[in-house]
């Protein structure tokens, strides 16, 4: 009986009847599909998703097992959004709906908590965070990883978890948030007042790449300051059925960059940047917070966009001579933030670039937050269909501007034997500075 | 249905392409038309065209009816599902067979999708012309099915008129091949274009050979703006008075132009009234030539403004605002029903001004926009189809412009079809012995009415001999 009342109450929170009615299910979302694409079924579609969402919501339709599969089959790419002419939100209902499944009996409950401690308790848990990176960087520079690894120790444990662990990113020497000092100013004039979010991955795995925004900015003239008390942005858990921790995270992020004045807040994580500009929508119908958080949410911008719109005259190296370079867009900034024409305008500006399209450059490359995580052979399909693409530019360099898609790309070069150095865009321009 | 028919359904596909759980029967229940839904008994993806022969060979026998399916992205209702219906899905018959470059042909296979096609095509210097709005998605099975139409019908004609030949299943099971790679065929009935625009009424299509043509070397996209609509019809009529034959001619009126920007983000202009999105295409300067008249006539209509597009991306981008248009207009409302009425070329202007008429004598919003080169206008109303009464409204404005579009010497559906949208037209503009031959035709081929039925027109219950009076009799009855 309570489990009756439980589900009612469940599924209250999906979205209202109006928001569904949007989805005049043209289909021209199946087009840009990456699971659809696949399957080829209905049901895999967003159009699929939203209708079976919809009946769960109107009490048509039981939750069911299928609908639970199909809804974390979802790679939450969102390309569909940016498909979609009517503007249908299909992100918001799919995020939603991970909540509502995520307390049915259809998905494993070892599964779920496991999801949100890893979540919880190791990602927004800066020093556990840490405590994590560091097991990890001495697994890897201490030999252990090359006996476990030819052991196959891993295998006989899941087939799963040594495929997960060759995904894990290769563990920065330091923690970036240690490096960067809480105030920094530019060598010349303070032309803009920024503050940076450094995120989770960025700053541990990827903490050079921390190292090179701060670097650059410097040079753009701008003064940065750095809250030392910032959080995790709270997306992972957002788009993974952990909504209220999210919030949580949110909360905590507004209170310590309200403690600083500045103009804008600056990003390099597509999924951070995305998540946080969305802090506005989150909490607004939450009395206290509503107004902090459109305020905080106007001055998120990631360091591309910045970038192009300052269009700052950096002192280059002409004399560097790059590689064929081509650039991946993060779904998180194509799709979410509509953000793709700025990137490509500022790589292709920066001496010597030789640019070339990558074909198929906003298709998913399957990393999707924790997707490759927790649905890795799925997620190597994508993958493979992005390394096929990336190797017929010939590019050397590929750009992007996502920890996770790096981190994907990076094991796609290794899984599928592709030759390509993968980078954000803000390291290129670090490495064409003149010194 | 019954146990046996799923069993039977299930040896002939494999189970793992044999689907029944209430989510599929659900995300089958619809295609791209609003308001129509009805759910399917199953869901079969068919491997090859033997088990296509067994389905429709089981259907015959279990009295259930087949409803053939591409994206389902039609706008007609002809993938909706009828009454104990299994649905057999096309889309991963996806592969281009043979592009034969010395023929200017290429085989495929009935899921291609239209604009990967047109893409692979073009990388050998070929053009496959029709172009649906819904081209990303939408297949060329379904285009055949329908007899699509696009933005370029102007020039280049529609679907029918790059058939060369179709392979389909019959309703008896059997393998009919019509058609070939002769540019002249007179053998007997035109049994090919007959089958284009059957609406999946007469058998399942397997294979299509079409036609390829030279792509164009140059073109022109040109963006006119206009204060006044009537503006926009003139400039319209003057184009074609003038002999030029753009291969692009749209138009949208205000409340289209805003909802495609709301979208596009593109910078079209909010006041006007209407905008004409112009392509000439073709080889060496006649192009040229042809923009410069096209812009002369434009300014003497009173356009406020013209612009070209710097490039072939930037033309994309208009043409692909263009698309959007119909699922654009979702922003406003609801329920978005968009209809497609046709005029001769002529009384474009005059129909426009009907189309504004019908909204303020029903008192309903319309966005409309349109193949103005073909008189093929989408008059497209922004309703919300849980409010009966609304809908109801939507409905009697839908009438009115119909019968103005007859009235005309228009027709009721341009491109959409017929389907289950405007079957109760038909016969306004078939003539009852048109509709009536229909009718015959389909039931000298399809004696059982099990494919698609009840598609662009009902045939009613056979009333024939005396009553049944023993149980084995009325069991032959038992639908």
């Amino acid at each position: 009986m309570s489990k009756e009342i439980d589900y009612k109450e469940l599924i209250k929170i999906l979205p209202s009847d109006d928001i569904f009615q949007q989805c005049m299910h043209c289909g021209m979302c199946l087009a840009v599909c990456p699971t659809y694409d696949l399957t080829k079924m209905e049901r895999s579609s967003p159009r699929g998703r939203i209708s079976m969402i919809k009946s769960v919501a109107r009490g048509e339709m039981e939750m069911s097992r299928t609908f639970a599969d199909e809804m974390n089959f979802c790679l939450d790419c969102q390309a569909c959004e940016t498909a979609c002419p009517a503007g249908v939100q299909y992100g918001r209902m799919v995020e939603t709906a991970r909540v509502v499944v995520d307390n049915t009996k259809y998905v494993s409950k070892t599964g779920v908590m496991l999801k949100r401690f890893l979540l919880r308790r190791i990602v927004a848990s800066k020093n556990v965070l840490k405590l994590f990176s560091n097991f990890l960087k001495f697994y890897q520079k201490s030999g252990l990883q090359k006996i476990i690894r030819s052991s196959g120790v891993l295998r006989l444990i899941s087939k799963n978890l040594a495929h997960v662990e060759k995904l894990s990113p290769i563990i920065s020497e330091k923690f970036s948030d240690k490096e960067i000092p809480e105030l920094v100013f530019p060598n010349g004039l303070v032309k803009h007042n920024v503050t940076f979010h450094y995120g989770c991955l960025m700053n541990t795995m990827f903490a050079d790449i921390n190292l090179d925004t701060i670097e650059v900015l410097k040079e753009m003239g701008c003064k940065i300051i750095t809250p030392k008390n910032q959080v995790c942005c709270g997306s992972l858990m957002g788009h993974n059925g952990d909504m209220e921790f999210a919030l949580k995270l949110a909360r905590k992020n507004i209170d310590e960059f309200e403690l600083h004045d500045y103009e804008y807040l600056i990003s390099n994580s597509a999924g951070c940047g995305a998540f946080m500009k969305d802090y506005a929508h989150l909490l607004e119908d939450d009395p206290l917070y509503a107004e902090k958080a459109k305020r905080f949410s106007s001055k998120v911008k990631d360091v591309m966009e910045f970038f192009a719109e300052e269009k700052p005259e950096l002192k280059f190296n002409l004399e560097f001579k790059p590689e064929l370079t081509t650039y991946h867009d993060a779904c998180h900034l194509a799709h979410a933030q509509k953000i793709t024409t700025q990137p490509r305008e500022v790589i292709k500006s920066l001496p010597g670039v030789n640019y070339t399209e990558l074909e198929e450059a906003s298709w998913c490359c399957g990393s999707a937050g924790i997707y490759n995580v927790v649905r890795y052979e799925d997620s190597m399909v994508q993958l493979e269909r992005k390394m096929k693409n990336i190797k017929n530019t010939n590019a050397k360099i590929v750009l992007t501007g996502n920890p996770g898609c790096m981190g994907q790309i990076k094991h796609g070069t290794e899984k599928f034997k592709v030759d390509v150095e993968v980078l954000h865009p803000i390291t290129l321009i670090k490495r064409i500075l003149k010194k | 249905m019954d146990q046996y028919t799923t069993e039977k359904l299930k040896s002939i596909v494999g189970t793992k392409n044999f689907f029944d759980s209430k989510e599929d029967k659900l995300v089958y229940s619809y295609d791209g038309t609003p308001v129509y839904k009805q759910l399917p008994e199953a869901i079969v993806f068919p491997q090859d065209d033997e088990q296509i022969s067994k389905i429709i060979k089981l259907a015959n026998q279990e009295k259930f009816s087949i409803v053939p399916r591409g994206a389902g992205t039609g706008l007609s209702g002809g993938a909706i599902p009828t009454e104990n219906s299994v649905v057999v899905v096309m889309t991963k018959w996806n592969k281009i067979l043979e592009v034969d470059s010395n023929n200017l042909t290429a085989w495929v296979e009935p899921g291609v999708v239209t604009g990967l096609f047109q893409k692979e095509v073009e990388k050998l210097g070929l053009f496959y012309p029709p172009d649906p709005g819904s081209l990303t998605v939408c297949t060329i099975g379904g285009n055949v099915a329908n007899n699509a139409g696009g933005l370029r019908g102007l020039k280049y004609g529609v679907t029918k008129n790059y058939v060369l030949g179709v392979e389909m299943i019959l309703p008896n099971g059997e393998l009919l091949k019509t058609g070939g790679k002769n540019m002249k065929d007179v053998a007997g009935y035109n049994l090919r274009d007959f089958i284009v625009g059957s609406e999946g009424t007469l058998g399942i299509i397997t294979k299509v050979l079409l036609k390829l043509i030279p792509k164009p070397t140059q073109s022109i996209t040109l963006l006119i703006f206009f204060d006044k609509l009537i503006d926009a019809g003139k400039t319209v009529a003057d184009i074609i008075a003038s002999h030029i034959v753009p291969s692009m001619m749209e138009f949208l009126d205000n409340t289209t132009i805003n909802c495609v920007e709301d979208y596009t983000h593109i910078g079209l202009p909010r006041k006007s009234e209407a905008i004409l999105l112009i392509e000439i295409d073709g080889r060496g300067s006649i192009v040229q030539e042809d923009a410069e008249t096209i812009r002369k006539i434009a300014v003497k209509n009173n356009a406020t403004a013209l612009k070209g597009a710097s490039d072939e991306n930037e033309a994309n981008i208009l043409k692909t605002a263009r698309r959007s248009a119909f699922s654009a207009l979702a922003r406003r409302m609801p329920t978005t029903i968009l209809e497609d009425a046709t005029v001769p070329r002529s009384e474009l202007p005059i129909m426009i001004e009907k189309v504004s008429k019908a909204g303020k004598m029903f008192n309903v919003t319309f966005g409309n926009f349109g193949h103005a080169g073909d008189g093929n206008l989408h008059p497209t109303c922004l309703t919300d189809e849980r409010d009966s009464k609304e809908l109801d409204k939507a409905h009697r404005a839908f009438d009115f412009i119909f019968n103005e579009a007859i009235k005309l010497g228009g027709t009721i559906t341009g491109e959409h079809g017929t389907g289950l949208a405007k079957k109760h037209f038909l016969e306004q503009v078939a003539g009852p012995a048109g509709v009536d031959m229909m009718k015959k035709i389909k039931l000298a081929i399809d004696h059982n009415n099990i494919l698609n039925p009840g598609k662009i027109f009902t045939i009613s219950p056979k009333c024939e001999g005396s009553m049944p009076t023993k149980r084995e009799q009325i069991k032959d009855f038992h639908v």
